[in-house]
């Protein structure tokens, strides 16, 4: 289905760039806590894409956040875990550090271009604003790379555009406008939030190829937030699967796709319509169901009360994460290294 | 059988001229505003009132505090004062035309210290939240119940009324508007992506505050900074008609005040300068119409 993968790759020991480990967010609603992400586990190579995916109100977000230390504190509060970047943890680095970090090192592209770009100025001084913050640029030097970035992100006659306000383009051209910003300074990580949920299905299929482009071009690697299961099995190496703030399975991309393990991945992979021509005209699968409340946690899988092979354990014990094969992990009860249970 | 006209592809379609030009948000607003007549009227009013106080004193050099002529003098019969005189005899034209020099001064001035105070306290109260808005908020609430004209009176009686501490009076009891719309807009838009976006990039709150977030809260700031001018001139006129402005300075509202009790024997002296007050207030007020419709983006789908 996809561009094969090279396995060496992606189980070398080579340090990763950036790793989650163990990260739980909390958030103080009037309802009480809400378990917003709970043991979260993530690892990023340099260069690689990496999917996270999940529906709408996993954490898949705040997720994001959370590595840009962004979560807006109060309510949200991280409880536990280290986001080592480059071996140092950014959860421990001061504020004034982690301002160089974002932008910078880490940068994010968001859901809705049409209002991430601020109205009040040209896209050229948003784009020269990064670089003369983070790399001490002067001005001409500054519009010269804005230019550039414009150009290759594919805007027409960018020298002439550089200077437009952002009322002055279209959906998928404030995208190219918000990647151009968001590489600007070259940065390691590139996370981009659902960055084609807004745009048009043929603008989608563009703004993806010029992630991978710029991806290659500049070897940033890509955390890529979506629910767009087309998109996670065409730009990803390897995904991570989220559901109600855990991770419930995390490997290769093609190796998930075709032999999810988590009953949860199953659903969602059913669930994407069109992937199966016996399943035209028959009715959209969907998981039975609702998302359990973050608020009230009792022990055991969230999943739990949705899944078709629950087991009682399953509702008392969360289940440990277990390698189902090299570099593919699950946190379910039905796979048999954990503890020997039946398969 | 179709009786619809077929497309034909080979038909000329029209491009649509495209602009290449940047259209900035502040020239597309003055595109707006240059269409509104009475906002354009009201701006040439101000700019040829401002024209006359610059002037107006050099070209008439007439003492506006000499007594130069018998008092309750008609106007339009004599020549020499054609507006005749006050009740101690000086001339009405040289105080219509320096008076308006205080007006206006304490107008703007006092309008630029509202606006300074109101966008600090509204910015940092609007965007910190928390226990900075509820401190800063009831220090506005505070102002606010304060009775401006009697608090601004305290003020001038207190220290001595020169026209400096009639700018500060008026600038202290009038910021309170300012900075309730301003910790409005700023909790509108500190929640908004381009925010979120800028924060991404690295951006702390000094950045956040000013460079994000003011520039896209100025439209309904400017239109109220502009309405504030003209409240803080009848202010000024309220104070000097009290004979609480800086009796060394002629002023319109002084020339009103001065001459109140008479006002049946000259009503000149005081109709003159208060259709001058009246005037240039509706200039200001027709100027700050004209740019909320100018800087209201919702105006321009009309």
């Amino acid at each position: 289905m996809t561009s094969p993968i090279d396995m060496t790759e992606t189980t070398t020991n080579t340090a990763p760039l950036l790793e989650v480990r163990g990260l739980g967010v909390e958030f103080q609603t009037r309802g009480g806590t809400a378990h917003v992400l709970e043991d979260i586990h993530l690892q990023l190579r340099r260069g690689e894409t990496l999917g996270l995916v999940g529906e709408s109100g996993c954490g898949k977000s705040i997720t994001a956040l959370a590595l840009m230390r962004l979560i807006p504190q109060p309510p949200g509060r991280i409880t536990s875990g280290q986001i080592l970047f480059e071996g140092k943890d950014l959860l421990q680095l001061p504020e004034a550090q982690m301002r160089r970090v974002r932008g910078n090192r880490i940068s994010m592209i968001f859901q809705e271009p049409m209002t991430s770009l601020n109205p009040a100025y040209s896209v050229g001084d948003q784009i020269m604003e990064s670089v003369r913050l983070h790399q001490g640029l002067d001005a001409q030097a500054a519009l010269a790379r804005a230019i550039e970035m414009l150009e290759a992100v594919g805007i027409p006659d960018a020298a002439g555009r550089v200077h437009q306000f952002p009322h002055q383009f279209s959906g998928g051209m404030r995208q190219r406008v918000m990647i151009a910003m968001a590489l600007a300074c070259q940065p390691d990580v590139l996370i981009a939030d659902e960055p084609t949920t807004a745009l048009d299905v043929t603008v989608q299929a563009q703004i993806f190829d010029l992630i991978s482009e710029m991806r290659e071009r500049t070897g940033t690697a890509v955390l890529l937030i979506t629910h767009d299961m087309g998109a996670v099995a065409e730009m990803t190496d390897r995904m991570a699967v989220m559901y109600a703030g855990r991770m419930v399975e995390e490997g290769p991309t093609d190796l998930i796709l075709s032999r999810p393990s988590h009953p949860y991945t199953q659903g969602l992979i059913a669930c994407a319509p069109g992937r199966n021509p016996q399943s035209h005209g028959q009715p959209l699968q969907e998981i039975p169901g609702t998302v359990p409340s973050l608020l009230e946690r009792q022990g055991g899988c969230t999943f739990a009360d949705r899944c078709s092979h629950t087991q009682p354990r399953c509702r008392t014990h969360v289940p440990p994460s277990t390698w189902v094969q090299s570099g593919h992990r699950v946190m379910c009860w039905l796979y048999p290294d954990s503890e020997g249970a039946r398969a | 059988m179709m009786t619809a006209p077929p497309l034909t592809p080979d038909m000329p379609i029209q491009p649509q001229q495209k602009t290449v030009s940047t259209l900035s948000p502040w020239r597309e607003a003055w595109r707006v505003f240059r269409g509104n007549k009475a906002a354009m009227l009201g701006l040439v009013s101000l700019i040829l009132i401002m024209l006359v106080m610059v002037v107006g004193p050099a070209w008439y050099a007439v003492d506006p505090f000499g007594i130069v002529a018998t008092p309750f003098h008609e106007p339009f019969v004599d020549s020499r004062y054609w507006l005749g005189s006050d009740y101690l005899g000086r001339d009405i034209v040289a105080g219509m035309l320096i008076g308006g020099r205080a007006t206006l001064l304490v107008g703007v001035s006092s309008a630029a210290i509202t606006v300074v105070i109101g966008i600090s306290v509204g910015a940092l109260a609007g965007y910190f939240g928390g226990w900075i808005d509820v401190s800063l908020s009831r220090l506005t609430e505070l102002f606010q119940v304060l009775p401006a004209l009697l608090f601004a009176m305290v003020l001038v009686t207190l220290f001595q009324p020169s026209l400096g501490v009639v700018i500060c009076a008026i600038g202290m009891v009038s910021w309170t508007g300012t900075a309730r719309l301003t910790r409005a807009e700023f909790i509108r838009l500190r929640g908004l992506e381009y925010v979120n976006a800028a924060r991404t990039m690295g951006a702390g709150h000094w950045r956040l505050i000013w460079r994000e977030i003011l520039p896209n809260a100025m439209a309904p700031l400017i239109v109220s900074a502009t309405l504030v001018v003209g409240v803080a001139i009848l202010f000024e006129a309220g104070l000097s008609f009290l004979g609480l402005s800086d009796p060394n300075v002629m002023s319109w509202g002084m020339m009103i005040g001065a001459n109140r009790r008479h006002i049946l024997e000259c009503w000149w002296a005081v109709t003159l300068p208060g259709a001058a007050i009246f005037l240039t207030v509706l200039s200001v007020s027709l100027v700050g119409d004209g740019l909320n419709d100018a800087l209201n983006p919702k105006m321009h789908l009309r």
